[in-house]
């Protein structure tokens, strides 16, 4: 693929900011600024990179709670979204959703939603509205191997095919769901496969290059676009820290793990590969690791000096207070 | 007698009964070699197989089921939700299938559902809360909610036992905190029977889960200003221990319903009622109930407190009642 200076910055900047911002949190939660549940992202980042710049921004996207990178590349403003982990009142929801449900509806950001599978119906019903509507977005919809084996995957599927709807499934296959390793759980372990019972094409990409992701995404777009119905593509990855924090990973070995991450990082590979191909420099790699340092630092003081929710507040999201209906 | 923490006695109970009955097995999400994403399984693996405890594709829809087809063929099963939140997406199984199947044809289905329910750890609006209200509304299903450590060994013991689908919420908030004296070996705490888990003259307060130590806080900080609280820990919902609870209103005249869930349609509206019907006379003030406000449970920690029922939430309406 011939990548231009410009994009290719562009990429391992946003990688390079989901991984920075990413090890902040974890730093953040392990002092107890950030609670609850809060599952990283760190390994998979070319995936989020690679399929959101095949996107447009009258796009849409939906995914699970392992979000974090895929609300950044969508370029959602970061002192928000830590500010959310934080639980803070300048959170993107406010405080009230956390870690597994950052939101931008202006970016047409659907969320991040924690009941694995339950976001893949409604991605076939956003995926309709846009079809019916007449416009050209298409709805791109995350999740991972483990989400393939509930029944909202199957019945999903099918219904975005016999409808013919514009979506594309992405499953972000990190080898594991929770403890579980693939093939424990699904009697088809290619999850692009699973795709072929729903008369759906599936494809499968190397997860860890963002040129590799953004020319598959680029075929599932158009296809999708031009309505010809939806595309299932699974992204092949790894995660390289628990499932959540505190994970003991007492399912896979070390050696694995540090396989992946000596030979697979996405960012050091891409790097690497752009270093050796002389489009981009030393010195302007340099130049972006800072910039990235400084603007993660800058959301984290922005999520520490702002100000925690009013507990008054809380009766205020419940309904829609204006009254309904068309007039 | 051993000490234990709650969710060391949860564990205690599951393998005593998979130790005696080889019909016993688990069921669920990461629940073998992981050991469940609190650890309630850990190591059963290590004595049972991968035949007794068995891990299962995240597909809850689908386990549920084939738990409740497994308990018409005789096996005892206790299923794991990995957050009591998803117990959603098995809902037509537990409420149509394995609830009904006794009253349509007279099929038992001796089957537990349990897993962690409650706030107060920053879950957010999915893992945090408590739906005991949508079980105890469906026919054919008993609910159960343990408070202390001793009870949830005793309450697990009497679930796998009961021939009926038991629905065991256990609060994750006390997984680790509450620790007790437990009963080694055989312990069964019956179904139905409350606990006197405080002896007071002035007002009942009837409760479960979570809410009976937010309760006995409250209690200790009233008793200085000389209102003293008697603390009924229903233990289980479905059936509960009415005859309890009226002895206590009939003594203190005064009560307050105490409970995690929100308000509406929360199961302190039909403990509330129950009382006012068969006791009303002997009451000296309204039945006052504290709940959680009817939002889902926000994340943010100065949200989720004001959320919760806290126990300065107890101590006011107390002392409200207390002066009524
Ligand atoms: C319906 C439902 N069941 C179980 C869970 C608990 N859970 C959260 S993530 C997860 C594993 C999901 O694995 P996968 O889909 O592969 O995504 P990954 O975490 O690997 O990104 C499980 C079991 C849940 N959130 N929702
Ligand atoms: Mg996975």
């Amino acid at each position: 693929m011939l990548l231009d200076s410009h994009t290719a910055r562009a990429w391992y900047r946003q990688m390079r900011l989901i991984r920075v911002f990413e090890e902040r949190a974890a730093q953040e939660y392990a002092k107890g600024h950030i609670g609850g549940f809060c599952h990283l992202y760190i390994g998979q980042e070319a995936v989020a990179v690679g399929a959101f710049a095949a996107l447009q921004p009258q796009d849409h996207i939906i995914t699970h709670y392992r979000e974090h990178g895929h609300a950044i590349a969508r370029g959602m403003d970061i002192n928000g979204v830590m500010a959310e982990l934080f639980g803070k009142a300048t959170g993107v929801t406010g405080g009230r959703g956390g870690s597994m449900h950052l939101v931008d509806k202006d970016l047409h950001f659907w969320g991040g939603h924690a009941i694995v599978g339950g976001h893949l119906p409604i991605a076939t019903g956003i995926a309709f509205g846009l079809k019916q509507q007449g416009g050209d977005g298409v709805v791109l919809c995350i999740f991972g191997d483990g989400a393939s084996n509930i029944g909202m995957f199957h019945e999903s599927l099918n219904l975005a095919a016999v409808w013919k709807l514009p979506v594309i499934f992405l499953c972000e296959n990190n080898r594991y769901g929770m403890g579980t390793a693939v093939a424990r759980a699904s009697a088809v372990t290619n999850i692009r496969d699973k795709a072929q019972a729903y008369n759906i094409p599936g494809t499968d990409v190397d997860g860890q290059d963002p040129e590799a992701v953004y020319e598959t995404m680029q075929n599932a777009v158009s296809h999708a676009r031009a309505g010809k119905g939806p595309v299932l593509v699974e992204a092949e990855t790894y995660r390289f820290v628990g499932h959540s924090m505190g994970d003991p990973e007492r399912y896979r070995t070390k050696e694995e793990r540090k396989e992946w991450q000596d030979h697979g990082d996405p960012i050091n590979r891409f790097r690497r590969s752009l270093e050796e191909r002389a489009i981009v420099t030393a010195e302007e790699f340099a130049g972006m690791d800072a910039e990235v340092d400084q603007q993660v630092e800058a959301a984290a003081r922005f999520a520490h000096e702002s100000p925690f929710p009013a507990g008054e507040t809380l009766h205020r999201h419940i309904y829609v207070e204006s009254a309904g209906g068309q007039p | 007698m051993p000490v234990m923490t709650y969710l060391e006695a949860i564990k205690d109970g599951i393998r005593h009964e998979m130790r005696r009955d080889p019909n016993v097995f688990v069921i669920g999400e990461d629940v073998g070699g992981y050991g469940g994403a609190f650890k309630v399984t850990q190591g059963l693996i290590d004595e049972f197989g991968e035949d007794r405890v068995m891990d299962t594709p995240l597909a809850e829809t689908g386990f549920v089921g084939a738990a409740i087809g497994a308990a018409y063929m005789g096996f005892r099963p206790v299923v794991e939700m990995q957050f009591i939140d998803f117990i959603a997406c098995a809902f037509n199984q537990i409420t149509n299938m394995a609830a009904k199947s006794h009253y349509r044809w007279g099929q038992q289905c001796p089957l537990v559902i349990r897993g962690p329910s409650g706030g107060g750890v920053s879950g957010g609006p999915y893992h945090s809360q408590s739906p005991e209200s949508y079980f105890v509304h469906t026919a054919g299903l008993k609910v159960v909610m343990p408070a202390t450590a001793a009870d949830a060994k005793g309450l697990i013991i009497a679930s796998i036992r009961d021939n009926n689908p038991v629905i065991y919420l256990e609060h994750k908030f006390l997984y680790r905190r509450v620790k007790d004296d437990v009963p080694g070996g055989e312990f069964v705490v019956p179904l139905g029977k409350a606990r006197l888990a405080r002896e007071g003259r002035h007002i009942s307060v009837i409760t479960w889960g979570a809410m009976v130590h937010t309760a006995l806080d409250a209690a200790g900080q009233l008793e200085k200003d000389g209102v003293s609280l008697e603390i009924i820990d229903l233990r289980s919902l479905v059936p509960w221990d009415k005859e309890m609870v009226l002895a206590s209103v009939k003594k203190t005249g005064k009560v307050i319903v105490l409970h995690e869930a929100p308000h509406t349609g929360g199961f302190g509206g039909e403990v509330s009622s129950y009382i006012t019907e068969h006791a009303f006379s002997w009451l000296d003030g309204p039945v006052r109930r504290i709940s959680a406000l009817d939002t889902p449970a926000p994340y943010s920690p100065p949200l989720e407190q004001a959320y919760l029922p806290q126990a300065h939430d107890i101590v006011r309406v107390s002392r409200e009642l207390a002066a009524f």
